[in-house]
């Protein structure tokens, strides 16, 4: 009896709190679907009358978000290409390979991820300027190209790698970046599909970088060209809740998709004290 | 030697990258922050000078200043318990034999993770809409009148608090989670065994043990929650009567608005400063906890 009370409580309040987690996403994604207007009736409708893409429609063809889109997609894969080389080499070197101020250099690092990356953003803005990639999706991309963070992950992941392997591979007179590409990256690979998923949601997410760098709109990535646009339709629910799901739905089906992989890197992360 | 060289190669791109567009420019803010550098400056640099400690003293007697301050601190203190609070709730609600559908019940908790805050920063402004947002209208299904969510100033914030927490929480519940999931068995049977209810295990069993993660847990999410920009940009634009200017928003305004970026840097460095010192608070006193 007091088994059941208790799990009626429990799968009560998580039920409840499901709801409020997914509620906000169905609406937008119902309301996407309604005819301009009709979100703004009393009471609020729940389901479209009639269901109809228009306003994706109006997106792409009059919006330009088929731009957008393409502007995300192809920022952030280029980050999570280059920033996975970079910081996998880093990491693995850290864990790996022995050199003279290796522990302290690591330790460096690591207390540099307490500075807010705002206090570099003026100087970053006005150095990139000199370098003329303000207002060039190279001003994303460049300093994106690694990270403390990504580095910590493959490293932490890389230590478990036994020494002996790579003395065998050694003695059988492979290279070191030979030994790199055809041994470590097959070994280390679950945690770089955890920083590869990390990176690209981070990437297709972020805001305020793009927003300073990118001024001319047809560089615009999703975020920040829906940040725009909702301030100049500010009436058009439907079409702004459309761009909401153009935006969201990505990254949420790389996430559902990949799951596993991005849970264990968040784990991975979380214990870095 | 020959490793050696081969280590120095396998992390000079990584340095490289993090050296030129990290640390230089973190060192340069500071450096700026000193400077009157302005939009004179940035057509020609000869208008640049050396002011010292001029912008700090400026922006201390900067009324707005001093209200994106109040309105971030407000926005950290009231956030951060709830959003560390909801999800220990949920990670204890997700841990409990009796919970059913776990899977399924964990991934809709953590979807508001992963979505794009913009997107549904918008999705929020249209939930919190005065006159047809669905907030009000299940409010006064219950008899309560429309509330101005984003209009009104004492109700702005609070609102960008709970999108805040909407968003986060499913974050630090998987970090909750797994460790709930340490946890040995045997220690709550010795625990039952000697009598305790489920509330004492709670309180005398699991809480002590996820102490360390709270710590760590408590100073990321705060250092997080310090940077609030995007709500605030998408939702309300800093208003109504500024009551929802973070330090961020008053930062982004004066360096890519007004291109005071001298100043803008000031504002950054003051920041950085504030969350080194509530983060040493946090330590100093979750440290004391353990001594007691």
């Amino acid at each position: 009896m007091r088994q059941s009370f208790a799990s009626v409580i429990v799968n009560g309040l998580l039920i409840g709190l499901a709801f409020v987690s997914l509620f906000p996403l169905l609406w937008m994604l119902s309301v996407s679907f309604m005819s301009p207007g009709e979100a703004s009736s009393l009471p609020p409708p729940l389901l479209p009358e009639s269901p109809t893409l228009a306003n994706y429609r109006e997106l792409f063809v009059r919006g330009g978000m088929l731009r957008y889109l393409m502007n995300s997609l192809l920022l952030a894969t280029i980050v999570t290409l280059v920033s996975l080389l970079f910081n996998a080499m880093a990491g693995y070197a850290f864990a790996k390979l022995q050199f003279a101020g290796q522990q302290r250099l690591f330790k460096a690092l690591i207390a540099t991820l307490i500075i807010p990356g705002q206090v570099a953003m003026m100087p970053l803005f006005l150095l990139l300027k000199q370098m003329g990639l303000v207002n060039t999706y190279g001003g994303v991309i460049v300093p994106a190209m690694a990270g403390i963070f990504g580095i910590f992950l493959v490293r932490q992941y890389a230590l478990s790698i036994p020494d002996e392997m790579l003395e065998a591979a050694r003695l059988d007179g492979a290279g070191e970046f030979r030994i790199f590409a055809s041994i470590i990256v097959p070994l280390i690979a679950p945690i770089l599909a955890s920083l590869a998923i990390f990176t690209f949601l981070g990437c297709w997410n972020d805001f305020m970088w793009p927003l300073i760098v990118l001024t001319d709109s047809r560089l615009h990535t999703l975020p920040v060209a829906l940040a725009s646009l909702s301030r100049e339709h500010v009436q058009d629910s439907e079409m702004m809740m459309a761009g909401s799901v153009v935006t969201v739905l990505p990254v949420l089906a790389i996430f559902l998709a990949l799951q596993k992989y991005y849970i264990r890197g968040l784990l991975v992360g979380s214990v870095k004290g | 030697m020959r490793l050696q060289i081969a280590a120095w190669g396998f992390i000079a791109p990584a340095l490289l990258v993090i050296g030129v567009f990290f640390f230089l420019p973190v060192l340069a803010g500071v450096a700026l922050s000193l400077t009157d550098f302005d939009i004179y400056a940035l057509a020609d640099l000869h208008n640049l000078r050396f002011v010292g400690l001029d912008n700090y003293l400026h922006l201390l007697r900067t009324p707005l200043f001093w209200q994106a301050l109040g309105n971030t601190l407000y926005f950290v203190a009231v956030g951060v318990p709830l959003s560390i609070g909801l999800s220990l709730g949920a990670a204890l609600l997700l841990h409990a034999k009796v919970a059913r559908f776990k899977p399924f019940f964990r991934t809709a908790l953590f979807a508001p993770v992963v979505t794009t805050l913009v997107a549904v920063a918008v999705v929020w402004r249209y939930l919190f809409q005065t006159r047809y947002g669905m907030v009000n209208y299940a409010l006064g299904q219950i008899g309560i009148n429309p509330l101005d969510w984003l209009g009104d100033p004492h109700l702005a914030m609070p609102t960008i608090i709970l999108l805040a927490v909407w968003k986060n929480f499913g974050y630090n519940m998987m970090i909750f989670l797994a460790n709930l999931q340490a946890v040995p068995e045997e220690v709550y049977e010795a625990a039952r065994i000697d009598g305790a209810t489920t509330f004492q295990q709670l309180l005398y069993v699991t809480l002590p043990m996820l102490k360390p993660t709270l710590i760590l847990v408590g100073i990321l999410t705060t250092a997080g929650y310090f940077q609030l920009f995007a709500e605030p940009y998408v939702m309300t634009q800093g208003g109504p009567l500024r009551s929802t200017v973070s330090v961020l928003y008053f930062m982004y305004e004066e360096g890519f608005k007004w291109w005071n970026l001298g100043t803008a840097s000031t504002a950054a460095v003051l920041l950085f400063g504030l969350m080194l010192a509530v983060t040493w608070v946090l330590m100093r006193a979750s440290k004391r906890g353990v001594d007691a």
